[in-house]
């Protein structure tokens, strides 16, 4: 079998759904995890709760039997619970948190077991614009993505030796279920605030993760890059 | 010494570090003598845990810097 070994977190919708079909069109052999709604046929889907560390053993170890050891993985499960910080539990930060940052942290360190040994691999982040724009009534949801940017780094930092880099994409807002719970009218605030007027649809940051796990992107590292209609200019 | 135990010791050394098995001598200085950076001895670590069925937690390797430091670690342990 030929073609690289691809993780992908979250990806039996939206934009992980849309990063599978890429590489899958690539020629690489495409795993991805979903925690409720099975990927469509094609993809190796592999049951997952990212917020638990052994489920995320098993599933790597049931990539790495299938397919081979991960050489690229792409961190994209999220989850949002939007409220005002007044109205903000404890919990709906810390279950935010968990899902978006720490389980990003849970899959970095499994996959880089293997990628040390391979002495190459590509971590890809789906961080969000709002990480560093900030979103009121995101308060969870941004410090979440704004974390995912340190943890990149300073993993750029210490794999780097072994030909391994960690980069950041950071949409802004995309046609996905994340956004169609949104109200009309909020959508409506969001899309004017973008320069180029309208919302992203899931290939198009696709596009970016597929370019960061090309070999045209090998000397990128640590680097956070806006896919954003321009939303997040000067941030 | 136990030769059989060096062995298995020495073996984790020459697959994760990629030296010549004749550089991993008890006195051989990971840093100096096997080119050895922080990263090479995390994996190093986490294949003798692997091999021979020992945990060896992150405040133990403090001051750790030859194999035969490593190896006493490991065999205390046993």
């Amino acid at each position: 079998m030929t073609g690289r070994v691809v993780l992908i977190t979250g990806g039996s919708k939206g934009i992980g759904l849309a990063c599978a079909r890429r590489f899958a069109e690539l020629g690489d052999r495409v795993a991805v995890t979903y925690n409720s709604s099975p990927p469509p046929d094609g993809l190796f889907g592999v049951k997952c709760d990212v917020t638990d560390s052994a489920q995320v053993d098993a599933a790597f170890s049931a990539v790495e039997a299938h397919f081979g050891p991960v050489e690229i993985l792409v961190a994209n499960a999220g989850v949002t619970k939007d409220v005002l910080l007044l109205r903000m539990s404890e919990a709906d930060f810390a279950t935010v948190v968990d899902t978006n940052l720490t389980s990003a942290f849970r899959v970095a360190k499994r996959a880089a077991q293997g990628m040390l040994r391979q002495r190459k691999g590509r971590l890809i982040f789906i961080s969000s614009v709002v990480g560093l724009l900030g979103s009121a009534g995101q308060a969870n949801y941004a410090a979440s993505k704004a974390g995912l940017v340190g943890l990149a780094r300073s993993l750029a930092r210490e794999l780097g030796s072994r030909s391994i880099t960690a980069n950041v994409v950071a949409p802004g807002p995309v046609a996905t279920d994340m956004t169609a719970a949104l109200s009309d009218d909020r959508m409506k605030e969001l899309t004017a605030a973008v320069p180029l007027g309208r919302v992203a649809q899931p290939e198009e940051i696709a596009g970016v993760v597929v370019f960061l796990a090309s070999a045209d992107a090998a000397y990128i590292t640590g680097a956070v890059v806006p896919v954003d209609g321009g939303l997040g200019m000067g941030h | 010494m136990d030769e059989a135990l060096f062995a298995r010791f020495r073996k984790c050394a020459v697959d994760v570090l990629s030296v010549d098995d004749s550089k991993v001598v008890y006195d051989a200085k990971f840093a100096d003598d096997l080119d050895a950076d922080s990263l090479d001895l995390v994996e190093f670590v986490m294949a003798l845990e692997e091999e021979f069925g020992v945990s060896v937690p992150e405040e133990e390797l403090e001051g750790i810097g030859t194999i035969g430091q490593a190896y006493e670690l490991v065999v205390a342990k046993l």
